[in-house]
């Protein structure tokens, strides 16, 4: 791979032209990126469109959301036929929460710094899952803020240096552990150069019900992809660890695809999709929250980052279904249905007189 | 005894802006009486002497003893015959224990604002009632609870003592109830020394406890057993009296926090986020009672969202999320709460996201002061948050304009797309005050300047900040309308009038003279001030929110003293009109009353009209609790030295 380009991925001869909608996948495409060339935030945003286009979402359909960042300004990059916020730096958590409430039939796609999220914006994103909104919550994570030149975030590796030189004596926050600590079902950890294991995990988090995290490895080329920092190109090739080959499958598709007994795991999506996961070296168990846990504690120990998703839980209901909305979109409810007639009005008069 | 003698000694600090004359009256002690008030006269149930239906009573108990709802029951008692009056309840920042009063003030003229002479006062506690007992005003009368009568040093006020808890144990067997019954029996006993209408008391028990006979039946009890030893043991001497009248039919007693939820609910409002501070906690408690009476579909659906957020922060983000995809959101908080929300009302006001916050004003930041009113949050509001920014600021003077304005709040916010702010105050949100009952809404939601997918079918473009109708004010699409012009995307940077990204320096001006023009636009459409009183002379008074009361009682009182007669304006929404400007104008002085320190709304008018700045003198009150009549008089009579 190289460090200067970020290709798209060579569609695979089975998929066609254009998606179940008749759409090609430039329409997914957005207005072209202003961000550093090279930079690992440019790759997730070619997946997003890939996956996006592969899933046949409508693009009306979407709501893409970020904070402040490099990371956040790439929902300019995808999508172009969708609404799109650049929000506040480490509130779009809570922006998301709104658009959950005022339509939940919208599609949200979430994208976010390290910076954005585990500095400034760690407490709305432990909220955020805690309550779980209906989001696919991406966080471009290269350890530093890219946007403001180079200074350490909250997930800089202990002992990484700055480009200056300072070292970093703190352990770095994990999000993925912290995620699943707050009762997150769908998480997952990824790196921007895997492009087929990243493409497999956006779709499946974006069919998740609930909040789906996914904790994405993304170089940044500038600030912090030299010797010493683990979230380099380079370190993060060499500590890279899948834990097994994911293949997705959407549920309009033959499911026994890439389905082999005794070697696979099958995950039923909320949705009606499944996620079936092959297991390399371990016979790792999605559904075991302690073992996950305890799996990233000795990942961070041993300096490696384990990649695939790591948990998956079922059932929580999401936020929006918790509070047994109508199922139009609050946004557009006409008067009739939200204003009380005179007679309520009356009858409370009459009980304050 | 130190800080709880702080709480209730007095300060009036009349700061003049612009003539330097600060004039620090009555030195933290009370005023002595004035003449003109209380005046006497022949009443039917009394004798001559009596003072009738002009009554302020103060009642004195600690926090957690459960005198609310009997203090409710005195003051709707005295609002059932008829008489106008007003609550108003001094509270401490805490749960229990520490000293709270409430007051009642009867006024047959209809002021209901504040007064601090109390003519009436009920002693419970003993952490106060040393201050307590000091306060009344000489020839007052003292209710006082036996075990304090030690504290008893005046003989210049009338003292009825009461063994108040001899009483309790023959009307309630039940130890743990009987703190909470004891406060019923003082009602009682004030039922009688004020001639009051029993048989009055005992209806607003049973409308109060409507659902709970036997809590009524141990209430009304508990009433005759004070009123009945009353009769038995003291002598009535007619002193003050309330005399049945009509002056309240048709009327309601309604909380302003009461209000504003009522007007949110029949603004439509769909989506509400709140993260509790005092005093704005009761708009959303109260407006979550309504919507889960009020707006539920037959089966069982809710056609609204409400959501405690983790911080304010959160609040307002949600707002703006909830608002950037349509739905009508608002959000309740207080100071600090505003402090919070700013960058959220900036991007509000730049990215041009509808919302609205209701700010309930208190005093200070952090704790300070949480159970104090003040309108501090004037200029605070109308700048919030950072680079150029003004915002639409909607001020009700009474709980009518909590109603309407909240509702008009969420018409604004959708009309203009940008955030829009109620100020209300403690002493507004959280007092008891009597109205005309409210009228449902004559005009309909305007949601403002939306296209849909037939509307973009028939547009050649779609610019999302394209000031298509030369009014300032572009049109918006929604998230989820499936049209190929729909989508755009919305940030905080430099953008065009085609949302597109842009760091141009012409397109930045182009877009911050398009927003000053859509404020323009907002000059003539938020609420008129209004004169609500014509005097003769070339004295102007102009006042906002919750003074309107005391300004209009502080009217009459000059015209009565000392023959002033002022022409009042009353400020009803920023951005100003040329109303205000020519109001001051046509004047010689204009004397501006505010409750803060600063002269917020002051400063706003001489940035507007720099030319009017000589003209304008500042009544400022700012000692936390509310503003009443005689602070004004005697500063602008001192002023147009007649005093
Ligand atoms: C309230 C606030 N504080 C600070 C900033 C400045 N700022 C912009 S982006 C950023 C850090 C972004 O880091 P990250 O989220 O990791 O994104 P990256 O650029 O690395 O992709 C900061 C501190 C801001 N925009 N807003
Ligand atoms: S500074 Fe770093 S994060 Fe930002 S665009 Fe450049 S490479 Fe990417
Ligand atoms: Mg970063």
């Amino acid at each position: 791979m190289s460090a200067t380009t970020a290709p798209e991925t060579p569609a695979p001869a089975k998929v066609p032209a254009v998606n179940r909608l008749g759409l090609a996948q430039a329409v997914y495409k957005g207005s072209p990126s202003t961000l550093c060339t090279g930079c690992g935030h440019d790759s997730i945003t070619n997946q997003i469109i890939k996956a996006m286009f592969e899933l046949d979402v409508e693009p009306h359909h979407v709501a893409k959301l970020s904070g402040i960042g490099c990371s956040s300004k790439t929902t300019a990059y995808f999508l172009g036929q969708s609404h799109g916020f650049n929000s506040v730096h480490g509130r779009m958590a809570a922006v998301a929460t709104g658009v959950n409430l005022a339509n939940s039939n919208l599609m949200a796609i979430g994208v976010s710094g390290d910076g954005d999220t585990a500095s400034i914006g760690l407490g709305q994103f432990l909220h955020m899952v805690r309550r779980n909104v209906q989001i696919c919550y991406i966080i471009e994570n290269n350890g530093v803020y890219g946007l403001t030149k180079g200074q350490f975030s909250a997930t800089a590796d202990k002992g990484s240096l700055q480009k200056k030189g300072d070292s970093n004596e703190m352990f770095p926050i994990d999000c993925c552990a912290l995620a699943i600590e707050m009762g997150c079902e769908f998480v997952a950890r990824s790196f921007s150069g895997d492009y087929k294991q990243l493409c497999t995990l956006l779709k499946a988090g974006l069919s998740h019900r609930g909040t789906a995290m996914i904790d994405v490895v993304s170089p940044c080329i500038t600030f912090n992809n030299h010797e010493g920092s683990t979230k380099s190109y380079k370190f993060a090739k060499d500590h890279e660890e899948a834990l097994h080959e994911i293949g997705f499958v959407s549920s309009h598709e033959p499911i026994t695809a890439e389905y082999e007994e005794g070697t696979t795991t099958k995950i039923e999506l909320p949705d009606g999709a499944h996620i079936i996961l092959k297991k390399l070296h371990r016979d790792y168990d999605p559904s075991d929250k302690a073992n996950a846990l305890e799996l990233l504690a000795k990942a961070r120990d041993e300096r490696l980052f384990l990649t695939g998703l790591l948990y998956m839980g079922k059932g929580q209901a999401p936020m929006v279904e918790q509070k047994n909305l109508v199922d139009e979109p609050l946004a557009t409810l006409p008067q009739s249905r939200v204003r009380p007639s005179p007679e309520v009005l009356a009858q409370v008069m009459e009980s304050l007189k | 005894m130190e800080s709880i003698s702080n709480i209730k000694r007095i300060h009036w600090i009349y700061q003049l802006k612009i003539v330097k004359l600060i004039l620090l009256s009555h030195n933290g002690k009370k005023p002595m009486s004035s003449s003109t008030l209380n005046q006497p006269e022949v009443a039917a149930t009394g004798k001559k002497g009596s003072v009738v239906n002009d009554i302020v009573i103060q009642i004195a108990t600690s926090n957690g003893s459960g005198s609310q709802s009997a203090n409710n029951i005195l003051l709707r008692s005295i609002f059932n015959m008829g008489v106008p009056v007003s609550g108003k309840n001094l509270f401490p920042s805490n749960i229990q224990g520490l000293p709270t009063w409430f007051t009642i003030r009867a006024s047959k003229d209809g002021w209901t604002g504040a007064r601090r002479e109390i003519d009436v006062l009920i002693a419970m506690n003993v952490e106060s009632v040393v201050d307590d007992i000091r306060d009344l005003r000489p020839g007052g009368m003292l209710i006082l609870n036996s075990e304090l009568k030690q504290y008893l040093t005046r003989t210049d006020v009338k003292a009825h003592i009461v063994p108040f808890n001899e009483l309790v144990v023959q009307c309630c067997p039940e130890v743990k109830l009987r703190k909470l019954v004891t406060n019923m029996i003082y009602v009682g006993v004030a039922g009688f020394l004020l001639s009051m209408d029993i048989e009055e008391i005992k209806k607003s028990i049973d409308k109060q406890f409507k659902t709970k006979p036997k809590v009524a039946d141990l209430n009304r009890n508990a009433v005759t057993v004070g009123y009945n030893w009353a009769s038995e043991h003291l002598v009535n001497d007619h002193d003050y009296v309330i005399e049945r009248d009509h002056k309240t039919e048709g009327k309601i007693l309604i909380e302003g926090n009461m209000a504003t939820a009522l007007g949110a609910l029949y603004g439509g409002v769909t989506v509400v986020a709140w993260y509790p501070i005092t005093p704005s906690s009761s708009v959303c408690e109260n407006l979550i009672e309504l919507l889960r009476h009020y707006r539920h579909d037959p089966d069982g659906k809710a056609t609204y969202a409400v959501l405690q957020a983790e911080d304010e922060i959160a609040s307002i983000g949600f707002v703006v999320g909830a608002g950037w995809t349509g739905a009508r959101a608002m959000t309740a908080t207080s100071g600090p709460g505003i402090s919070l929300m700013s960058e959220f009302a900036g991007l509000s006001y730049f990215a041009e996201i509808p919302a609205v916050i209701v700010d309930v004003q208190r005093m200070g930041p952090s704790t300070g002061l949480p159970t104090r009113t003040c309108q501090g949050d004037i200029m605070k509001a109308y700048y919030l948050s950072h680079g150029d920014c003004k915002h639409i600021v909607l001020i009700p003077g009474s709980v009518q304009e909590c109603y309407e304005f909240a509702m008009e709040s969420l018409n604004l916010a959708e009309r203009f797309q940008t955030l829009v702010l109620m100020l209300s105050d403690l002493d507004l949100g959280m007092n008891n005050w009597m109205s005309d009952p409210f009228k449902p809404p004559t005009k309909d939601m305007d949601r403002g300047k939306v296209l849909t997918a037939e509307d973009l079918d028939k547009v050649k473009q779609f610019g999302r900040y394209a000031d298509v109708d030369g009014d300032g004010i572009p049109y918006r699409t929604l998230p989820g309308t499936k049209h190929p012009k729909a989508a755009f995307f919305t940030r905080g940077t430099g953008h065009t009038a085609a949302a597109t990204y842009s760091e141009k320096a012409e397109d930045w001006k182009v877009n911050m003279d398009r927003l000053a023009k859509k404020f323009a636009t907002a000059r003539g459409m938020v609420p008129a001030p209004v004169i609500e009183h014509q005097g003769k002379g070339d004295v102007g008074i102009i006042a906002y929110g919750s003074s309107d009361v005391a300004v209009k009682e502080s009217l009459s009182q000059m015209k009565a003293e000392k023959g002033l007669e002022a022409t009042y304006l009353r400020i009803r929404a920023l951005p100003t009109c040329d109303a205000i400007r020519d109001f001051i104008t046509s004047k010689r002085v204009t004397y501006l009353v505010e409750q803060n320190r600063d002269a917020q709304m002051a400063s706003i008018l001489r940035a507007e009209y720099p030319e009017l700045a000589a003209k304008l003198v500042s009544v400022l009150h700012y000692d936390g609790m509310p503003i009443e009549a005689r602070t004004i008089s005697d500063h602008i009579l001192k002023f147009e030295k007649k005093a």
